[in-house]
């Protein structure tokens, strides 16, 4: 059985559907911003916020917005577009993952509107199986930054046990006071807008998006959806999801789990590091993982490998960001199109690696996702272009 | 049909007790988890400082493991167990702790130490570094216990090498109200991976 990543949806501050997000990455902009919110965090913070009364204007055009909390906003409007394109009947073989780390956290804050109940993400499986009519139960993944790459993973493992034919993931989180105070707590955030790999880099700045797929089999696809698949579909060549058994909010040195996880993800992906055009990596931007990054691509001897963190165009994502990153990864395999590591200017970690300074046009066929995140998790995920 | 794979052992921890392949091994009167806990780590002779760190949910899967994990005879650096937990809550009970540090009284500070326990896949950090799992780890949220999705996931981690044993179940910690249940899968034991016999191991039938 083959696996295909096909019809997708981001909604970022860099626009509302792919192709805009990719345009605006194309022309070199940034998402990123400098606030200065009391409300959200005492000093001022670099992020990329989506504007509330955006989302909300768009979202009364298929339902009451009042109902629903930003967040769900933003998953049932990036979803339903790619529910739609596909022309897939929700029946009983369609499943549904969400991933997401902190879900709708902000309703722990008091005087909110929507009773606390709200902050259990079973509800918010509810909320988005029930607004759609999901046949079957929302399966939540919340596995800190890995999620979004891990939720592909999960979705092929239960479409290869025939449990379903297709099976639609959303992804989000937003950048809510209760994050960004956590992470200031680790003194983590940039105040600017983050340099991964860079020399002069500071910190990870927080994001927002909304990011849908639809996951697909070569088992499950009939002739009809078949043909309207779109031109950026991508092939799960393989995956790997590796703790570093190291450390809880640190990542390993050595870079262990991810150098176990990529490695793993090529042997069932059954290709040689030169096969690789292109690693779309996690790049927060810490001190840390940079570097912890660099020794383990440089460990699997896919130093040359170009390579891009995308958090300088949109921030740290979280539950979304593995996700989203790879669905830009899939346009730029169809573009044929490396694009520049945003915030990069000159290496700052202690072994070489190959970070793409400014977009590249040239041929495209097999990319590389990483990502890393606190628990020690890393997950490694490799896709091929789908040639028509 | 025959089952591919089996359960090897299965623990339980609620209400004060401990029980281990459907015998009790250790009960306390403690209502109180944090007593309850501390009382559990000092019966089995754990020897593990970094345990004191961890918020509740952390501790609840730790022992559960701990208690299963033991009689593996682990041969370290050549385990490949994965792990497959799911909950309701989340991280929740650690989450309502950070909120209340960020809640502008002036007296608490948000802490680093805290937040990063407000993930629920902390806890299986937690266990790979103790048994040095460098193994996959997924946290599912379900409404309930959703025995079919644990075990069409094991024995896709089984079936595909990805795995050679799963440590699968559910810990959950919301309030006063805590429960565990972790169970073992691999190639040869009695007890067959099914869904039925998952479900009634949970229920305690």
């Amino acid at each position: 059985m083959r696996f295909f990543l096909t019809h997708n949806k981001i909604i970022s501050s860099l626009g509302f559907d792919s192709k805009a997000v990719v345009d605006a990455i194309s022309n070199g902009n940034s998402g990123l911003k400098i606030f200065h919110n009391p409300e959200l965090l005492p000093s001022p913070f670099c992020a990329s916020i989506i504007s509330s009364e955006k989302i909300k204007s768009e979202f009364n055009k298929i339902s009451k917005a009042e109902n629903f909390k930003k967040l769900e906003q933003l998953l049932i409007l990036s979803l339903a577009k790619v529910i739609t394109a596909s022309k897939i009947e929700l029946g009983e073989k369609v499943g549904l993952i969400i991933s997401t780390t902190k879900g709708n956290i902000d309703v722990l804050e008091n005087n909110r509107h929507f009773p606390k109940e709200r902050a259990y993400l079973s509800e918010l499986g509810k909320t988005i199986k029930n607004f759609f009519g999901f046949k079957n139960e929302a399966i939540i993944l919340s596995n800190a930054c890995v999620s979004g790459v891990l939720a592909i993973s999960v979705a092929k493992k239960f479409i290869s046990e025939k449990k379903y034919d297709h099976v639609f993931i959303t992804s989000g989180d937003l950048v809510s006071k209760f994050v960004l105070s956590g992470f200031q707590s680790f003194q983590a955030l940039s105040p600017n807008p983050c340099r991964p790999y860079d020399k002069n880099r500071t910190g990870i700045n927080l994001g927002e998006v909304s990011a849908s797929v639809l996951v697909t089999s070569s088992e499950s696809l009939s002739a009809g959806v078949q043909e309207i698949l779109p031109s950026e579909s991508v092939e799960i060549l393989g995956d790997s999801t590796c703790n570093d058994a190291n450390h809880i909010s640190g990542p390993s040195r050595t870079g262990e789990g991810l150098y176990r996880s990529v490695k793993l993800a090529m042997k069932e992906a059954k290709i040689e590091a030169s096969q690789l055009d292109y690693i779309s990596a996690h790049g927060t931007a810490t001190d840390y993982n940079d570097e912890m990054e660099a020794i383990a691509f440089n460990r699997l001897g896919i130093q040359n490998v170009p390579l891009n963190s995308l958090k300088g165009y949109f921030g740290h994502t979280l539950g979304a960001s593995g996700l989203v990153e790879t669905i830009i990864g899939m346009h730029s395999l169809e573009r044929n199109t490396l694009f520049a590591s945003k915030g990069f200017d000159e290496l700052g970690v202690s072994e070489k690696i190959n970070v793409i300074s400014e977009n590249i046009e040239k041929p495209l066929s097999i990319f590389l996702k990483t990502a890393s995140g606190f628990g020690g998790c890393n997950t490694a995920a490799i896709f091929k272009k789908v040639e028509k | 049909m025959r089952a591919e794979f089996f359960i090897k052992s299965f623990c339980r921890i609620e209400n004060g007790q401990v029980m281990f392949n459907g015998n009790t091994i250790f009960t306390t009167e403690s209502e109180i988890f944090s007593n309850f806990s501390k009382e559990t780590y000092r019966h089995f002779e754990i020897s593990y400082p970094k345990f004191f760190k961890m918020d509740n949910l952390s501790k609840l899967a730790f022992l559960a493991a701990e208690i299963i994990l033991k009689n593996e005879n682990l041969d370290a650096d050549k385990n490949n167990i994965a792990l497959v937990f799911s909950n309701r809550a989340s991280s929740l009970d650690t989450d309502r702790k950070h909120q209340k540090s960020i809640e502008n009284s002036g007296s608490i500070f948000p802490s680093p130490a805290v937040f990063v326990y407000t993930l629920p896949n902390i806890c299986l950090g937690e266990i790979s570094i103790r048994h040095r799992l460098y193994s996959e780890n997924s946290f599912f949220i379900f409404e309930k216990f959703n025995a079919e999705h644990l075990q069409l996931y094991a024995h896709n981690l089984l079936r595909t090498k990805k795995a050679e044993k799963v440590l699968c179940g559910w810990v959950e910690f919301d309030g006063d109200d805590y429960k565990a249940f972790l169970y073992l899968v691999e190639k040869n034991a009695e007890i067959p991976h099914t869904v039925q016999k998952i479900e009634s191991l949970y229920y305690n039938e």
